[in-house]
């Protein structure tokens, strides 16, 4: 079998698991979020914890609490890396450094896990499993939390009150997330990912060398590592260390699971709002943008232009063996689409072109399909743009789904669009002002800038992954770009809630003959449009600078 | 402002007691049930396919490790590595395959520090081989992602053949048949690369040497 007929079966096999599984997925997620019952691990839950599950909250009390909680999981993340050297079961690693932990715990809040650390050589198990893997379930929970609250805005009328936060945290956690990843986790192990809690294992090789075998709990980190999008390897390989994607199989499982929930969470949505069609609408814009990535990166990969690939005959630099170039593609576009940033290759080495297409992933403000919740809210926030920009076409007040885009809801939705980029251009101009931007690349030209750019854009958007040749450690970065992460998740936040809040009080307009139909594939098309010029003109001249030029020059 | 100062209180509190009760189900019970899964259903994999010949643990199926001649001068750290040629090499690794300390080298596809390294490796794989350097494949001169890639291409494999069988006093059908039988296909037929497990495969050999 040709190698790019094992990828079109490869793609095609995905897309069909996706197919089967967003449907029934979508609807159960509807289920939990709308169901009166608790579960009794649940009640327990409320019970010790003294939290109300059936308190309606209005957008700000929803607000108060996703931050209060968002807090104090940035300090208790922050404080287990300062004394982990005095915690059991430290594998003799010192604590972390003031800035580095700083920039690690607002990472696994932020749901971006960007490493400035190498997880073999610094963190301790109990790091790792009590502190790390905490915040991948928990900022994953609370993503889907923000969005369900915006489907609720959408579906309510007459009431500001969009749900209880403890309740949606928790339900996500333990009937979505938890479920899913025991039985990732097992198949994993399956597979051959590693699952211990025992030390350092040295032994002789052939050659009579030492060899230092790494532990851990891997295959529980991984699975919720990518079912919650979120990305921080347990090793500094991430996805390309055999520990945690040891073949083929567990390769195609990783990418279905970074995928699956923001596939499936417009079906949510589409349940939640009554009418599963409008989620096909969004659900098809998500899929037409990652589609169209990963033809463009597959193809140019095996083009390999640039001249060390093409001095070795291909694009194997920073890939496994038993991925190739295929896999590493596809596994490239779906983990810089979800705001995962797992990767199983490293995008440094990918040619100037693809490193392009990854970055405009990430630019599009991760919503093809997003991380999970992320996805879904900042899709339909572009809805909002869309039908207003449909709106000013035809010389009406644009409504989407029965709800008037009058001037509040518009300006929430345009200060959401401006945060990112403001973040990523601000931080790469004052990074490359500064003497630490160049200090900081591998790389020389074009390809160091894009290292540069790429660091902010990842950083800001909660993505986490990295053109990993920069050299990210120092104060600075590891400061302003955790600022980056904790500015560029909470701040979308506020104007989310805030607009869930302004549409759920509003009285529904019935459609009539002048009303945009959402659910058409006119607008899955005026979507997308929308989404692409509102990014080409923020981006294009960053990415004439770095992999446009490269790209173009090689 | 009181109020709104001591509602803050209670509601960081309540935060904090909602983190540690999560703490306990996905931080503790989670990883630890499937530990306890793992290790009873699948031990050897969840502990890192390690790998014993004679009884003795020589290495993990799934973490490559280098076949280089022992040092000439134990205590010189700059020492270049010299490959033995009686064994299967692996492909080129950022970190000389240190388990501790993965990743690739991470410079661009157009960098001039890694056209003068393929080429460098081109040359060397070339005339360690004894073939032309157009045979050389991809794989075998650019570094992995993990630097601790246990595979290799089914052609890297390929053009050491001769090599090998030379060194090792075997004939060029013996150890080819070993390659052919320790190369794997695409997982399930069609997911990734085809590929050969270096250690797996330099194992065996020694094996068919010694009888």
């Amino acid at each position: 079998m040709s190698p790019v007929l094992a990828d079109v079966l490869q793609v095609t096999a995905l897309i069909v698991a996706l197919a089967l599984v967003h449907r029934p997925l979508g609807d159960y997620m509807a289920a939990v979020f709308s169901s009166e019952k608790h579960l009794r691990v649940e009640k327990w839950i409320y019970r010790s914890v003294g939290a109300n599950p059936n308190a309606e909250m209005r957008w700000s009390a929803y607000l108060r609490a996703v931050l209060a909680f968002s807090a104090v999981s940035v300090l208790l993340l922050y404080v287990l890396q300062r004394v982990q050297d005095v915690l059991p079961l430290s594998l003799g690693f010192k604590a972390i450094t003031p800035d580095q932990a700083f920039n690690t715990a607002a990472s696994f809040v932020s749901n971006t896990n960007w490493q400035s650390y190498s997880g073999e050589a610094a963190m301790s198990h109990v790091t790792q499993t009590a502190g790390l893997a905490v915040q991948n379930f928990v900022s994953a929970a609370v993503g889907i939390a923000v969005a369900v609250a915006l489907v609720r805005g959408f579906a309510r009328s007459r009431t500001g009150e969009l749900g209880n936060f403890w309740a949606d945290l928790v339900r996500g956690t333990v009937r979505i997330l938890v479920p899913i990843s025991v039985i990732a986790a097992i198949v994993l192990v399956a597979a051959g990912a590693i699952q211990n809690f025992g030390g350092i294992h040295e032994l002789t090789t052939v050659t009579g060398q030492t060899q230092s075998i790494s532990p851990g709990a891997v295959a529980s980190q991984e699975a919720i590592k990518d079912l919650g999008t979120n990305g921080g390897g347990y090793f500094n390989a991430n996805s390309a260390h055999p520990f945690e994607n040891p073949n083929g199989f567990s390769n195609l499982l990783t990418i279905f699971l970074l995928l699956v929930i923001p596939f499936s969470l417009p079906r949510t949505f589409g349940r939640m709002v009554g009418n599963v069609k409008q989620g096909y609408a969004i659900v098809a814009a998500m899929g037409t943008i990652w589609f169209v990535g990963v033809v463009l990166v597959t193809w140019i990969e095996y083009a390999h232009p640039g001249a060390a690939s093409q001095l070795a005959g291909g694009a194997m630099e920073g890939k496994e063996q038993r991925f190739g170039e295929g896999a590493s593609s596809l596994f490239a576009v779906s983990t810089t689409m979800t705001s995962t940033g797992s990767v199983n290759s490293f995008h440094d080495s990918f040619s100037g072109l693809s490193g392009g297409v990854l970055l405009l992933g990430m630019m599009l403000g991760e919503l093809a399909p997003g991380g999970v919740g992320s996805g879904l809210y900042g899709m339909l926030i572009m809805a909002v743009i869309a039908v207003f920009l449909a709106g000013l076409m035809v010389g009406r007040t644009p409504e989407y789904l029965g709800k008037k885009i009058g001037t509040r809801e518009i300006k929430l939705a345009a200060c959401y669009i401006l945060i990112t980029p403001a973040l990523v251009l601000v931080g790469t101009a004052v990074a490359m002002a500064l003497p630490d931007g160049k200090e900081a690349m591998t790389n020389v030209g074009a390809h160091g800038f894009s290292e540069v750019l790429y660091a902010y854009t990842s950083a800001s958007n909660n993505n986490g992954s990295a053109f990993a040749g920069f050299g990210a450690n120092t104060p600075f970065f590891n400061t302003t770009l955790g600022l980056c992460m904790l500015l560029g998740r909470f701040l979308p936040m506020v104007f989310v809630l805030a607009l869930a809040g302004s549409l759920a009080e509003q009285t529904p307009v019935p459609a009539t003959a002048g009303t945009l139909r959402t659910e058409k594939p006119l607008f899955t098309g005026l979507l997308v449009g929308a989404i692409l010029i509102i990014t080409g003109l923020t981006f294009f001249p960053a990415l004439a600078l770095g992999p446009l030029a490269e790209g173009l020059g090689s | 402002m009181n109020t709104s100062v001591s509602n803050t209180g209670r509601l960081l509190m309540a935060a904090l007691r909602m983190l540690l009760v999560l703490t306990v189900v996905t931080g503790i019970l989670y990883p630890l049930a499937v530990t306890g899964v793992a290790q009873a259903l699948f031990h050897d994999k969840a502990n890192g396919s390690i790998v014993k010949a004679g009884g003795k643990e020589v290495g993990s199926s799934l973490v490559g490790q280098s076949w280089d001649l022992p040092k000439q001068n134990p205590d010189d750290e700059n020492e270049a590595a010299r490959p033995d040629p009686k064994w299967f090499q692996p492909r080129p690794s950022n970190s000389s395959y240190d388990p501790l300390a993965t990743g690739s080298s991470q410079l661009g596809a157009s960098d001039s520090r890694l056209v003068q390294a393929v080429k460098d490796a081109k040359q060397q794989v070339a005339e360690f081989n004894g073939v032309p350097e157009s045979e050389v494949p991809k794989d075998a001169v650019t570094g992995s992602a993990s630097a601790i890639d246990p595979h290799i291409s089914p052609e890297y494999a390929r053009i050491q053949i001769n090599r090998v069988a030379r060194e090792n006093g075997l004939t060029e059908q013996q150890v080819a048949k070993l390659v052919a039988d320790h190369t794997d296909g695409r997982t399930l037929g069609f997911l990734g690369e085809p590929h050969v497990n270096v250690l797996e495969l330099n194992l065996a050999l020694r094996d068919l040497a010694k009888s």
